[in-house]
């Protein structure tokens, strides 16, 4: 912790000015590069138009922005000592849109705010994160290698995961749990643990298989072979393999993807708009949004490392994984690598949401980076 | 506290861990990247040409069939079909109450249309009507803004304007059935037409022409973006024949209700002027899809009006075979201009008895007499000594015995037999009596008019093998006609023979003559059984054949030329039934080489 000194920062809370200029503007700057990449993208789906997309969707990323900035000049400690009460009422958010959607709203599972639809299955995957670094960062080592241990965050992460399911929300109930078994092996759970859970995984998969919607069966079988229904569910997979690697090396050129334009590509400006870059920019392209994203990634783990708190340094990584699974699983789901989930590419896929929960994601890790010198202490409640 | 120390440093060994795996995945997305855009980046390529191009075939216009004249024989007609584009009609049901009132359309037509609307894009036109005139296409365009959505669409078919007087050469059109063989893309079109039989089948090539195709850039629903690249094609060739329409309808209709075949040859070139088989059918019906009423009728016909009887009719050649067997027994020198036999009514060759068709004889007679009594026991005395080698020899020198090559599908080759093919085909010696008989062209022997045709015009032409065609032959080939290995002076006894048939006092055509400004005609008689006359019939008195019904009646056959001095057409005209050569036949010969005559075919 000395060499933190020598930088010359203290460890002591900033003022809001030294908070401004800590905040890591390369980050920033890499996000506001994919948010235009984005923009170029969207005006591109909509065959060299502003409307309907990247008008609106560049009027968000300017809203999403201040909202970054605002979560990354919030006092650090709030975030730790609010982090159980922003989970619960993100849990009962979770619950009532649940009842309420079934009761009162159609089968609507967000609230409308306008330029945004707010998800809370969304914000709970950053509540969960916050509220499994607070659980965490409280733990002794002993603690978290013990049976009891776990159990507690476990449930954390399974409810709500639960809830998403049945919504139904396959695709963000796994993300949920994906994230929380990184954080679980971070923090040090053994690995004989995770084998146990394979291992049961394995045996319950067949069972959890019954119990999908037959859209969801569809969606893996289809994965597993498109060629199976190449007009029905498989369409959309073949179609975009055909419009990435009719892209070639240097692409097609800025509005003359024929498999874009001409429709053949369903979903260009959501899920299936980097299948649209790469068809345009090539490889080239592709590659520059896969690296502009490893850099990000990169920032988050170099924050993670540099961050003091254990706290600082799980909620950067929890919300950094987030943030990679997004990245990850929509690009190898349109490469075919993964079955198709309906997981957008944030920042570049048309809609709020994600937009919305990412951006808030990025100023709470930056946050965590400009008060890295901070030590917050362990509220310890006496196992050691 | 040491424990603290541990969870931070295995928070920092699992994270590096974590990044790693992070960046390993990352790092496989872009080599899949470069395993689809680079790698398999062709393949792709070509899929994505095939998603957005869509090739469709333009269909060139048939080429038209004139005749010598110019005369139009097959063209291609504009046809009219009104079309609805559903998403342009507000209300399809509205749309066709109007259009019924100015188009009847049929119930079961109103629900086919209802359905093809519901199972395609409504960007697709379907088709409301096929073969609408030009005044009800006009109707339905005036009408425009009460049929929101739907439009005249021109085609076109295929047309013969002279019907039933070309069909049997002509052929006609019909839709590309399975099992042809489909080499040319046009061929996979829906409604492409090609030659279903006659010239229209021989010169589907020539006719066709070469399809055209456009490249259409499509959007996924199918609906056409733009144009990419168009190659138009070209049209088909025209065809010229040497038929002449004006002798091919007379010839046509020179046959009445008689059921039969004709045809008009140019000794010289061997060109057809008239190529007649009746009754015919209307090949226009078959254009657009025939009715099965219409099928079963034609089929039905006792009288085969979809049989070319000219080509595919085989008959007993009879009396008009005597040519051939004449020119023959010239030729090896059984006889000579002066040799006679005479003829008392009927011949004994072994326990058999022949008989002339004159049953009190015709006395001595020489050939040109023989010829001009159509002398039956001349031609057995003469037969027997020849022997059917050099009978068949001849005939099939004068083109007879095989298929004349000619441009049409069904051609039969009728029969000149000799002593190899009854071994042959029957496994048994041939017989004297046999000889006999095949020297007034009956037994064995079968020609088809077409064959009667080629062997008079190679007679009367001095000997040349001309072969029949429908094609004008160019200049160079007309100079490679072989000559025969037949002497004029034969040639000239034989003639003077088929002159006298017509000319000579009680020649048996006598009453088929004519006059004009000098200009004669010769030719041959032949009447031949259909059905055997029994021993006991022949005592009994032989029933008149008018007393027959038809199809029992004797085939009437005439073989004739004009002008005597110098020959320019030969006719064969087979009157099927027709009971006599002299009196059915030949005045429907004589009537139409008047009219050759009169037309002056060039």
């Amino acid at each position: 912790m000395y060499k933190y000194y020598e930088s010359g920062l203290k460890s002591q809370a900033l003022s809001l000015k030294e908070k401004f200029f800590n905040i890591n503007f390369g980050y920033v700057f890499c996000i506001i590069l994919l948010a235009v990449i984005g923009a170029v993208a969207l005006y591109s789906a909509a065959n060299g138009s502003w409307s309907p997309w990247a008008y609106r969707q560049s009027a968000r990323f300017g809203v999403a922005l201040g909202l970054m900035f605002v979560m990354a000049l919030i006092d650090v400690k709030i975030y730790l000592k609010y982090s159980y009460v922003a989970y619960f009422l993100v849990l009962l958010l979770l619950i009532a849109v649940e009842v309420g959607g079934h009761v009162g709203m159609g089968a609507q599972r967000w609230i409308d705010l306008k330029l945004f639809k707010l998800q809370p299955s969304e914000l709970m995957k950053i509540a969960m994160v916050m509220a499994l670094a607070k659980y965490f960062h409280s733990c002794t080592l002993n603690k978290i290698e013990s049976i009891r241990g776990i159990i507690a965050p476990a449930l954390m992460a399974l409810f709500p995961a639960a809830l998403i399911i049945i919504q139904p929300d396959l695709g963000t109930a796994l993300m949920l749990l994906f994230t929380t078994m990184v954080i679980f092996f971070v923090v040090g759970v053994q690995w004989w643990k995770f084998a146990l859970l394979g291992g049961a995984g394995m045996v319950l998969a067949p069972i959890a298989w019954h119990f999908l919607h037959d859209y969801q069966k569809n969606r893996v079988l289809t994965f597993l072979n498109p060629e199976r229904d190449p007009l029905g569910s498989g369409y959309h997979i073949i179609q975009s393999k055909i419009a990435l690697g009719s892209g070639g090396i240097f692409g097609k050129g800025f509005l003359n993807g024929t498999q874009s334009h001409l429709n053949f590509l369903p979903e260009k400006h959501t899920d299936f708009i980097f299948t649209m870059l790469s068809e345009e920019f090539g490889m080239i392209g592709g590659t520059l949004v896969i690296l502009i994203n490893m850099i990000i990634i990169a920032y988050g783990y170099v924050f993670a490392f540099r961050t003091s708190s254990y706290f600082g340094k799980l909620v950067i990584i929890g919300l950094n994984t987030n943030y990679f699974m997004y990245v990850f699983i929509n690009i190898a789901m349109v490469l075919g690598l993964l079955p198709v989930v309906g997981i957008p590419l944030p920042l570049i896929s048309y809609g709020g949401t994600v937009m919305l929960s990412v951006m808030a994601s990025f100023g709470i890790i930056l946050c965590m980076d400009i008060n890295r010198h901070l030590n917050l202490g362990r509220s310890s409640f006496g196992d050691d | 506290m040491n424990r603290d120390n541990d969870k931070g440093k295995t928070l920092l060994r699992r994270t590096a861990l974590v990044a790693v795996g992070a960046f390993f995945l990352l790092l496989m997305l872009i080599a899949r990247l470069y395993y689809l855009q680079v790698y398999q980046g062709d393949k792709y390529r070509m899929l994505a040409d095939e998603n957005r191009i869509s090739t469709r075939v333009l269909i060139p216009p048939r080429g038209s069939v004139y005749d010598r004249n110019g005369v139009a024989l097959a063209t291609n007609e504009q046809n009219f079909q009104a079309l609805v584009i559903a998403e342009q009609t507000p209300d399809l049901d509205t749309t066709l109450e109007h259009f019924k009132k100015i188009i009847p359309l049929t119930g079961e037509e109103e629900e086919k249309i209802k359905k093809e609307v519901r199972n395609n894009k409504k960007f697709v036109p379907v088709k409301l009507k096929d073969n609408l005139t030009w005044n009800e296409a006009s109707a339905v365009l005036l009408n425009a803004p009460y049929l929101p959505g739907v439009f005249i669409n021109e085609g076109l078919n295929r047309s013969y304007p002279l019907g039933i007087y070309t069909a049997h050469f002509l052929g006609y059109v019909g839709a590309v059935a399975e099992n042809d063989v489909k080499d040319d893309p046009l061929m996979m079109v829906p409604g492409f037409k090609i030659g279903k039989s006659g010239l229209e089948k021989t010169f589907e090539k020539e006719l066709r022409g070469q399809g055209g195709n456009v490249k259409l850039e499509v959007n996924a629903y199918g609906r056409i973006m733009k144009e990419i690249e168009r190659d138009k094609g070209s049209a088909g060739k025209d065809l010229y024949l040497t038929i002449d329409s004006r002798l091919q309808k007379f010839a046509q209709d020179a046959f009445g209700d008689n059921s039969g075949a004709a045809i008009v040859l140019d000794v010289h070139s061997g060109e057809i002027l008239a190529f007649v088989s009746v009754p015919s059918f209307d090949p226009n019906l078959f254009t657009t899809g025939i009715s099965h009423k219409d099928w079963n009728a034609l089929l039905n016909n006792e009288r085969h009006p979809l049989t070319n009887k000219a080509i595919s009719g085989q008959y007993s050649p009879g009396s008009t075979f005597k040519i051939v067997v004449a020119l023959a027994a010239l030729e090896s020198g059984v006889i000579d201009e002066n040799t006679t036999f005479f003829c008392s009514g009927s011949m004994s060759l072994g326990n058999h008895v022949f008989h002339c068709w004159r049953h009190w004889g015709h006395g001595k007679q020489n050939v040109v007499e023989a010829l001009k009594n159509s002398c039956d026991i001349f031609f057995y005395e003469v037969a027997l000594q020849l022997g059917i080698e050099k009978i068949a020899d001849m005939a099939r020198l004068l083109g007879m015995g095989k298929p004349t090559g000619i441009a049409l599908d069904n051609e039969r080759g009728g029969l000149i037999p000799d002593q190899a093919w009854k071994l042959k085909k029957y496994g048994e010696k041939w017989q004297q009596g046999e000889s006999v008989i095949a020297g007034i062209g009956q037994g064995y022997v079968l020609a088809t008019p077409l064959q009667l045709a080629v062997m008079v015009s190679r007679v009367v032409n001095g000997g040349y093998s001309i072969v029949p065609t429908f094609i004008k032959p160019n200049l160079k080939e007309k100079g490679k006609i072989k000559k025969l290995p037949v002497s004029r002076k034969n040639i000239e006894i034989v003639k003077q023979g088929m002159f006298e048939v017509v000319n000579g006092e009680h020649g048996t055509a006598i009453a088929a003559r004519f006059n004009m400004d000098g200009i004669k005609m010769g030719g041959k008689t032949g009447t031949t059984q259909v059905r055997r006359i029994s021993m006991e019939e022949r005592r009994s008195g032989v029933v008149k054949d008018e007393d027959l019904p038809w199809r029992l009646r004797n085939h009437a056959l005439f073989v004739g030329y004009a002008p005597q001095d110098n020959p320019h057409y030969a006719v064969a005209v087979v009157v099927e039934h027709g009971s006599s050569g002299s009196g059915v036949a030949a005045p429907i010969a004589s009537k139409i080489l008047q009219e050759a005559i009169r037309l002056d075919i060039k």
